[in-house]
């Protein structure tokens, strides 16, 4: 096998090669870089994959529908919501159910929700990558609030598990539109400390502009998605260009960044978090009354076929493929994981520059490793 | 034998009581011995309790930074977390590499630690209490401090480890950039006290502390001492050395137990150097802060002892340094080097003349 | 452009293309040997100018293995899936799509890697998630006993 593939991106022996990861605190799971280096210069870089790799996808051809759901959880655990509503949309256009509204603006709320709680995560372990601690801090305190309005309704703080297909496992809490309330009315007080405490800093500009530019055509090329590829210009926001649950209702506006380096990337997923509370603020008090679920069989078979589905994750496009030969368990499942694809620029994008910018870099794409090997 | 009468404003009768005591009990020769054991076993102690302090004392400030409560369950307040802390780290395994040079892996964590206990000699604590007065004192704690960074390059070498080896790299061209920064700063000052002697220079500051009294050359050369003491000291936004994110722990990843608590300990006890240095020179030591003219303010002033004096400014200039780690994001070891070759040395020679014709003209205070 | 002419457009590049309409995408299924050309006309044409490879991927159908490609012109708001079929389970090898699409660069690797489809030309084919001991776990015919619980 090997003789026949001839590896091109052979790493030249003469180099300075170092292992970033897999146990590294800036790799922030099992990711491993090969790094070769020309002083402090990085060279060219190779992902190496496969750490926390659990078959998920062949676990899910021996599991029913309703199974499956609480394994894509544990793909992108930081929007574990998202995951679980892309299967259960999939099903629902698969079977043909119209889902109640109730459950629509609640399955967006959640996602926004989650959305922001990522963001939060990501920016306080970006402070980290650049050395300033104090944001892991910051950004945790926040996202707290976030947890405790899950656990409240769902019952779990992280792995929501919340989705079933046509619905909901249950209603939800009768505090749920309160805490949000109060939450946004907190959070926006809090949002602007983020800023002066990292974006503000000259330390910090200096560090990400100009760092790792991504451009437009790669990006489309490359299959980047999320913030990552909207920092470069690329309109790929499946919440507006392909409306699933209350998007529609929703006015909001799409992030659009065009220089595509580090800096752009970041105040890409910073204004997303204010476009999340508008969002929000929007849904919240319009919950329609209704039940939260809508009629559905015990055993699920879906009908012959394939079906796609697409939802923004808060990373960029998760993507859900499923091959149904009519039984209960699906003959193929394939996720595209928005992280997966947003690994594969990463050399491209650091080459030429310094370890210290490879860690901003690869902090400014957010990623989450058991995504990527699913 | 003569009277003794302890008075804590001017301890220099204090020691030489102890000095005329000794000389009159042993010979010459024996005296001197004694006189040398107690100084050296005061400053160990010294240095152990002001670095388990300062330990405590940032984690509890980068704490109260960080929406947290920091160490609270050893002791009060978690006063005796590090003292714990250094049990556990005396009872550690000794890690050794296999393929490491043992020699110098052994070796690097003292030379760290012998070279600042060095500096802590020429350091004036108190009006009486200083090791060794030497008329080249500045320049004494300039050429030693910066002997440091020969551990720190001999244990990223002898780590036989590329983390180790790029952090020892990047610590060796970053205090050999900033050395020169501090001592320009220093000798800025220098040039207004007239002396190299760091009792002489604290003595010049009676009526009014230097960095009044040569108000703009000063205050600038006190602002790069701090910037160029901070990069110094491999801390805050400067710490690309140990950069916990990029290279791990850089240097010192392959230590553990006490090896590891020495580097860790010189780390802190640096900042203190550095903190004391700017103190004595910039701010007048143990000097009380006087204004001249004002009679009564003075005496008040002059009641607190200098002992006091010393130490609260010293941890006020730490506690910026502190404040400083916890808020910036870290540098990258370019825009390091471009800081202190294109903007703080520059400035820095400027600022010599500038202070040269300011004490040439008689324009400070 | 319509489904329709998107059809005629397939066909008059490869003329004994299966076209389907599915429930979501057109479908449209050539031999492996026509997929590089066709692909690169549909990326190319103006008309088209699928430029977003936005999923990749791999079915065992039992009988042949199948490579499934999501596309999306971002200027025409259209997509299509394009599917090829190989028989050879032995030395299935199938053109990869790299030069077209760079996404197809680890969505290769990752098929590669889990059912086994030799690409070629592809840059830097190895194996991604496991180690090269390993068989093709998502190949219907994959047994390991000790991990997978068949139900």
């Amino acid at each position: 096998m090997s003789e026949e593939i001839s590896s091109v991106v052979d790493i030249d022996q003469q180099e300075y090669i170092i292992n970033i990861g897999p146990q590294h605190p800036s790799t922030h799971g099992v990711l491993r870089f090969v790094v070769s280096l020309q002083g402090e210069v990085v060279k060219s870089l190779q992902p190496h994959i496969g750490y926390i790799h659990r078959g998920i996808e062949k676990m899910c051809e021996n599991l029913t529908y309703q199974q499956i759901i609480h394994l894509t959880d544990r793909m992108d655990y930081l929007s574990a919501h998202t995951n679980n509503e892309a299967v259960c949309l999939c099903v629902e256009k698969a079977l043909g159910i119209e889902v109640p509204e109730r459950v629509k603006y609640i399955r967006t709320i959640l996602d926004e929700l989650t959305r922001l709680a990522s963001h939060q995560l990501w920016w306080c372990s970006f402070g980290m990558d650049l050395g300033g601690q104090t944001c892991y801090f910051y950004g945790l305190r926040d996202r707290e609030k976030i947890l405790d309005i899950f656990e409240e309704t769902c019952g779990a703080r992280l792995l929501l598990s919340y989705n079933t297909p046509g619905g909901l496992m249950w209603d939800i809490h009768p505090n749920f539109q309160k805490r949000i309330k109060e939450f946004i009315k907190y959070f926006r007080k809090k949002l602007p400390e983020y800023d002066a405490i990292l974006t503000g800093n000259v330390i910090m500009h200096q560090r990400t502009e100009d760092i790792g530019i991504l451009s437009l055509e790669d990006a489309i090329s490359y299959g980047i998605t999320g913030p990552t590829a909207r920092a470069s210009g690329f309109s790929c926001d499946v919440r507006k260009r392909y409306p699933y649950s209350a998007y529609d209702k929703a006015d909001f506006k799409e992030i659009i960044y065009t220089k595509g380096d580090t800096f752009h990337r970041y105040q890409a997923r910073m204004d997303e978090m204010w476009e999340s509370m508008k969002i929000l603020e929007q849904l919240v008090d319009n919950i329609p009354e209704g039940d939260f679920t809508a009629k559905m069989k015990p055993v699920i078979k879906l009908p012959e076929g394939e079906y796609y589905q697409r939802v923004e994750s808060a990373r960029g496009e998760l993507g859900v493929f499923i091959v149904s030969k009519g039984e209960k368990y699906p003959y193929r499942m394939k996720f595209r994981s928005p992280n997966f694809c947003n690994l594969a620029i990463m050399n491209k994008l650091t080459s030429n520059f310094k370890i210290a910018d490879l860690i901003a870099i690869s902090g400014s794409l957010d990623l989450v490793i058991p995504d990527i090997d699913r | 034998m003569q009277d003794f009468k302890f008075n804590i404003y001017d301890l220099s009768s204090f020691t030489h009581w102890v000095d005329v005591s000794l000389y009159s009990y042993c010979t010459p020769f024996w005296a001197m011995m004694w006189e040398m054991i107690i100084i050296g076993v005061a400053m160990l102690l010294f240095y152990a309790v002001i670095g388990l302090f300062l330990v405590y004392a940032e984690r509890k400030v980068c704490a109260f930074m960080q929406n947290r409560i920091g160490p609270n369950r050893v002791g009060p307040y978690g006063f005796i977390q590090t003292v714990a802390d250094l049990v556990k780290l005396l009872m550690k395994e000794l890690v050794i590499i296999r393929k490491s040079d043992k020699f110098l892996f052994y070796l690097a964590p003292f030379i760290v630690i012998i070279v600042n206990f060095m500096t802590m000699a020429a350091i004036p604590f108190a009006k009486g209490i200083h090791a060794i007065d030497f008329n080249i004192g500045v320049l004494y704690i300039m050429a030693i401090s910066s002997m440091g960074v020969i551990g720190v390059l001999i244990a990223g070498w002898s780590s036989n480890n590329k983390f180790s080896m790029i952090g020892a790299m990047r610590s060796g061209a970053q205090i050999v950039s900033y050395e020169l920064s501090v001592g320009f700063s220093l000798i800025t000052m220098c040039v207004l006290a007239g002396s190299m002697q760091l009792s002489t220079i604290v003595e010049g500051q009676s009526e009014c502390w230097y960095i009044f009294q040569g108000h703009i050359p000063a205050i600038i050369a006190f602002v790069i001492f701090l910037i160029a003491g901070t990069a110094e000291t491999n801390r805050g936004p400067f710490d690309l050395a140990e950069a916990e994110s990029e290279l791990t722990a850089g240097y010192h990843t392959e230590y553990s137990g006490i090896s590891f608590a020495f580097f860790y300990l010189a780390e802190y006890i640096n900042m203190f150097i550095i903190a004391s240095i700017a103190a004595t020179v910039f701010w007048g030591g143990w000097m009380p802060f006087h204004i001249s003219g004002l009679a009564g303010f003075n005496n008040i002033m002059d009641f607190i002892p200098p002992f006091i004096w010393y130490i609260g400014k010293t941890f006020v200039i730490i506690w910026i340094m502190m404040w400083f780690k916890w808020t910036f994001p870290r540098l990258r070891i370019d825009q390091l080097l471009t800081l202190e070759w294109k903007y703080l040395l520059p400035i820095n020679l400027v600022n010599i003349i500038l202070m040269a014709l300011i004490v040439l003209m008689g324009w400070h205070f | 452009m319509d489904n329709d002419k998107l059809k005629e457009k397939v066909l008059s590049i490869v003329p004994n293309a299966e076209i389907v309409n599915g429930n979501q995408y057109l479908e449209v299924t050539v031999i492996p040997g026509k997929l590089h050309e066709l692909a690169k006309q549909l990326k190319e044409n103006p008309e088209t100018n699928f430029d977003f490879l936005f999923c990749q991927s791999g079915v065992d159908y039992g009988d042949s293995l199948c490579v499934v490609y999501h596309l999306e012109s971002l200027k025409h708001k259209q997509s299509i899936v394009l599917k090829t079929k190989t028989p050879n389970r032995e030395n299935p090898i199938i053109d990869s799509v790299y030069d077209i699409w760079k996404a197809a660069e680890y969505h290769e690797r990752e098929i590669y890697d889990l059912l086994g489809i030799k690409f070629r030309n592809h840059p830097d084919l190895r194996r991604f998630f496991l180690e090269e001991s390993w068989g093709y776990p998502l190949r219907k015919d994959f047994k390991d006993e000790i991990n997978i619980i068949e139900k």
